[in-house]
């Protein structure tokens, strides 16, 4: 085991052990790794987003020309398959990774190489998906992928592109979910006990155990999709006695908590948020915590109100209807914890409080309109339609993004050490909530008056025209402001106010560094006293209840202890990563392939051969 | 969670080996939730033979008693492996780890036997739902015995190098967890999917 001996100076500066491309393919620092999964995230974003707004060209008149059905079909599939699996999931990633050892006070997660691998993995996956556009067309049968539809065969290779990405990206997501629990289960500081853990923490607990429990179900579903597609088994083909339904069952099992996955981390960075600029202790911490448990566990009992239509029995429809309107109640509780951290506090309207607020309100029109869902015979007349469509786009995008963007304004200056600039900030958040509210809004009304999902056009004369027209308006209107972020973010790169390590007056040890944070992130392991402990670490409480700062203020400046003990780069991850990657383009194209797959396998035997052999630490510094 | 996580030996250095043996027990419930969809999807499509054979025409069920007893037998095997390691007795841990190996050979072995008696009696994966989500599951779990026997046979091999001794107690258990796991899995298999169904 090398120990690494810092020297003084080190401390203000996260060297890397290596530089440039080199140092980012072979990184085991989960803050880098944290940096990749977010920068991917972008970039899928922008794919994503580009996909939406050809969809809204086409739809913005009656009859429209711009898209064939058949690249509409792709269009819509690869837009929902991208947003979800390559732009929410590793954007909540991002701050798992880079933020979940900072708040628990750890150097780093429990498997630094795993952790890459999981990188890698996503990062492959992502890039075949997105290139099956240019090999034959992008899967186009939906991102749910109904069988028998995504089991004909006529369409060449389109859905097994969709099979085996989804299967890869959920690989990434399976071996992170282990790396994190153990993390928080093993590698607290002294004094972090589970209930001291910060929210964000639990709710990354959370998901960690939707996604360990839930992707295995879709592996299976979707190893049996591959299956009937390329060796004839008769799993979902109901001429031959299998069942379709099965199909939905398997998706929805994964799907329902995986709509979890993608809202608990925008709670638990809001939950993070909210208190800091309120200047008070979230409201009801533990009631927040135990809300986002029972979320998790009844996450798993309501899929199939996905699934009113397929002609359950009425048993089991009003069996989950009923779990559906319950599980509103853990997630309307917290919405009167945020509402009472607020209430009283000395409120601070800063870029990510605004996010937060934002995200506040237009989850509660997405959770009111999911709750319309819940029951069975509107639900008849809502599926399929544009109703849907602003439900999901309410909870996802003015919950999920609203609040991960949240997240990013709040911990940029930690990860980068320099401030974004708030009057830029402000114009993101307030174009990107109109935007928003002018694209999603009028698809209530649309979907109310029958317009259905997922065709390609509409005819003149229906009522559909003046409110289409208006939501392609505001989709634009989004895609300029994010625009405002990238200018945001290159005016920070190049002339930046220095943050300083805790620019917020922040409440959680990850402000208890430099930012950014040194390569081991904390000169000292701290030692945990309270909830909140930095903020306690700052402050006491008068006797008239207000806070007032203690003097002098924390020491932060600390020795770096003697043994640091650090995971050594590694190649091997990547490489194996790649090995599967090469693996997946033979399967899709058998048996041809089969000469790929072979190559393949060598690469990610070479790969996971050198990474076992490898120690985790070695002398190379 | 323990004191001893708490306090760590050495701050900053946590304990890879305990950490690893968690990972192995998450990753055993995330199997759990794998084999119940492969199980749940051949009980719906159990009766659904069409044309092909059905269970009681193909089963075997004296063969597969002896196999699965052969399988039970390596967790014995895998159980002594574990207690050598434990008194650090590597040559008797040696000697066990590759009976288990050996023992997950012959259960394979005659799993491939089995399945081309069935592929004679006219049963496939593409022969009817029955005979896709038969072969998907015990296939499945052939290939998990492979897996556990390649790590079985990598572990023995590798300790004769001493490579790995320092961990290597904690890497028995952990492969220990996972083997045991693998044959509790056929347990089930083999009651629900075979004594069931005949």
């Amino acid at each position: 085991m090398a120990t690494l001996n810092p020297p003084r100076e080190e401390l203000h500066s996260s060297g890397p052990a290596r530089e440039g491309v080199w140092g980012w393919l072979t990184t085991t620092d989960h803050k880098k790794i944290g940096i990749l999964y977010g920068g991917s995230a972008i970039v899928f974003f922008l794919v994503g987003g580009i996909e939406a707004l050809l969809i809204r060209v086409q739809l913005a008149v009656p009859n429209g020309e711009f898209l064939s059905a058949d690249s509409y079909s792709q269009m819509f599939t690869m837009h929902a398959t991208t947003m979800v699996f390559l732009v929410v999931m590793p954007a909540a990633a991002a701050f798992t990774n880079y933020f979940l050892p900072l708040l628990i006070g750890a150097r780093d997660v429990a498997f630094p190489r795993l952790n890459a691998f999981s990188y890698w993995v996503f990062l492959f996956g992502g890039i075949f998906l997105t290139t099956s556009f240019f090999l034959g067309g992008a899967p186009d049968g939906g991102w749910f992928g109904y069988a028998p539809l995504s089991t004909q065969l006529n369409e060449v290779v389109r859905m097994d592109y969709w099979a085996l990405g989804l299967q890869f990206v959920g690989l990434a997501s399976l071996l992170a979910s282990v790396n994190f629990i153990t993390t928080i289960f093993a590698m607290r500081a002294p004094g972090m006990t589970l209930m001291r853990m910060p929210v964000f923490v639990w709710m990354a607990l959370v998901i960690n155990f939707l996604l360990l429990f839930s992707l295995p179900i879709i592996t299976v579903g979707l190893i049996e999709v591959f299956l009937d597609r390329n060796l004839g088994t008769l799993f979902f083909d109901a001429a031959n006695g299998g069942d379709p339904i099965l199909w939905q069952h398997l998706f929805w099992l994964f799907g329902h908590p995986e709509v979890y996955v993608l809202i608990l981390p925008a709670m638990g960075v809001v939950s993070e948020i909210l208190p800091t600029f309120s200047r008070k202790p979230l409201f009801g911490r533990s009631f927040v915590i135990f809300s986002g448990i029972a979320i998790g566990f009844m996450g798993f009992g309501v899929w199939a109100h996905h699934m009113f239509t397929a002609g359950l029995g009425p048993v089991a429809e009003a069996a989950f209807a009923l779990t559906t309107m319950f599980i509103a109640v853990p997630t309307g509780v917290k919405i009167f914890n945020w509402l009472g951290t607020i209430w009283g506090g000395s409120i601070r309207l800063a870029t990510p409080m605004l996010f937060s607020l934002g995200f506040i309100a237009m989850f509660v029109i997405g959770g009111l309109s999911g709750v319309t869902h819940s029951i069975a015979p509107a639900d008849w007349q809502q599926t399929d339609t544009y109703y849907v469509v602003a439900h999901l786009h309410y909870v996802l995008f003015g919950g999920a993004v609203l609040g991960l963007l949240g997240g990013l304004y709040y911990w940029w200056p930690k990860i980068t050490g320099k401030m974004l600039h708030e009057g830029l900030g402000k114009i993101h958040f307030w174009s990107i909530l109109v935007g928003f509210n002018l694209t999603f809004a009028p698809m209530h009304l649309l979907g109310l008056n029958g317009m259905p999902r997922r065709t390609y056009r509409y005819p003149e004369g229906l009522g559909f025209e003046f409110w289409n027209f208006l939501a392609t308006l505001g989709s634009f209107l989004i895609a300029a402001s994010m625009l405002v972020l990238f200018w945001n973010i290159y005016r920070t790169w190049r002339r930046g106010e220095v943050a300083g390590p805790d620019p917020w007056d922040g409440r959680t040890l990850e402000w208890t560094t430099s930012s950014p944070p040194p390569v081991y992130n904390f000169a000292q392991i701290p030692v945990v006293e309270h909830e909140d402990d930095f903020w306690h670490r700052k402050y006491t409480t008068s006797e008239d209840g207000t806070s007032v700062a203690i003097d002098p203020p924390p020491n932060m400046d600390l020795e770096p202890d003697a043994n640091i003990h650090l995971p050594s780069p590694s190649f091997y991850p990547a490489l194996a990563a790649a090995g599967m990657f090469v693996i997946l383009m033979g399967l899709v194209y058998l048996p041809w392939g089969l000469v790929a797959v072979g190559a393949g396998f060598l690469a990610t035997m070479w790969g996971l051969f050198g990474w076992s052999m490898e120690p985790l630490t070695r002398e190379d510094h | 969670m323990t004191t001893e996580t708490l306090t760590p030996p050495e701050q900053g250095v946590p304990d890879m080996n305990n950490m690893r043996k968690i990972a192995m027990w998450v990753f055993l419930g995330s199997e759990v939730l794998f084999f119940g969809s492969l199980i749940t999807t051949f009980l719906i499509y159990r009766t659904r033979v069409g044309d092909g054979p059905s269970a009681s025409q193909v089963f075997d069920i004296p063969f597969t008693s002896i196999s699965s007893f052969i399988l039970l037998m390596s967790s014995l095997t895998m159980v002594l492996a574990h207690h050598a390691s434990f008194r650090k007795d590597w040559r008797q841990m040696r000697v066990w780890l590759l009976a288990t190996a050996a023992l997950g050979m012959v259960f394979l072995a005659g799993q491939v036997f089995e399945f081309t008696e069935f592929v004679d009696h006219g049963l496939t994966v593409t022969t009817s739902p029955f005979g896709s989500s038969f072969f998907l599951l015990t296939g499945v779990h052939g290939a998990h015995v492979a897996v556990g026997v390649l790590l079985l046979a990598a572990t023995a091999f590798m300790s004769f190098s001493g490579r790995l001794r320092d961990g290597e107690g904690m890497n028995v258990e952990i492969i220990g967890l996972y083997w045991h796991f693998v044959d509790i899995v056929w347990i089930v298999i083999f009651t629900v999917v075979y004594l069931l169904q005949v």
